[in-house]
């Protein structure tokens, strides 16, 4: 699976987007998984409320299921307009 | 309908005209654009990122709601990205509908929507350093109005 990071994320975490092996069943359990991996994804992903999840390029819960999901993209809250 | 997600700026007058000259059973156009604002003085560039493929999904399913929601005519949504000066045009969005409170309010819907629900992040750079704009809490409070 891909896994994506746009804005302040990306700043933090240090790379656009890569190719995450995750027996993960849910996006919740695909963030302990990084959040455990070094330090910069623990303080990354250390407030989820700040940030936003979608699931092959649609909104979804942290709650939702990987099953079959192609493209992960955490992203902060939205500011266009 | 169309939406368009673009680097380059694009000509207000031009689109609405284009806008305005495809329309035929409205009697309403209403066009709401947004400008790169220097709030705090010192804005050298307003930088916008943004998600391809998901961004201009994202527009395309507001503005189709939109469409159905005030049975607009048509609906026209331009977003840019990239490095933008101050003043430079941000975006623009146009409603056509028989009367202007449906397309008044389409627009509203439109910007509420596409302002926290489209994915673009913006971040301001000042001779003191670069800054990512945070999201409001009444940006979330004024999708509840829908």
């Amino acid at each position: 699976m891909d896994v994506l990071y746009f804005a302040w994320l990306r700043e933090r975490i240090g790379l656009p987007r890569e190719t995450v092996s995750s027996e993960a069943a849910t996006v919740m359990e695909l963030v302990e998984e990084l959040r455990a991996r070094e330090d910069r994804y623990a303080a990354a992903f250390a407030d989820v409320s700040a940030l936003r999840v979608a699931v092959d390029q649609e909104l979804a819960e942290f709650g939702a299921p990987l099953v079959g999901v192609r493209e992960n993209a955490f992203i902060p809250h939205m500011t266009g307009g | 309908m169309r939406v368009v997600v673009q680097n380059a700026p694009f000509d207000l007058g031009a689109e609405a005209a284009g806008f305005a000259a495809g329309c035929t059973t409205s009697g309403a156009i209403v066009t709401f654009t947004g400008i790169v604002r220097d709030v705090a003085g010192g804005l050298e560039t307003m930088e916008i990122e943004h998600y391809p493929g998901m961004t201009e999904a994202a527009l395309t399913g507001i503005a189709k709601e939109a469409v159905t929601r005030w049975s607009l005519e048509d609906a026209l949504v331009i977003h840019r990205h990239g490095a933008l000066a101050p003043h430079e045009m941000i975006m623009m969005v146009a409603t056509a509908a028989p009367h202007r409170k449906d397309a008044f309010e389409a627009a509203e819907f439109l910007m509420d929507y596409l302002k926290s629900r489209a994915p673009f992040w913006k971040r301001e750079v000042t001779a003191e350093g670069a800054d990512w704009v945070a999201a409001k809490d009444t940006d979330e409070e004024a999708l509840k109005r829908w």
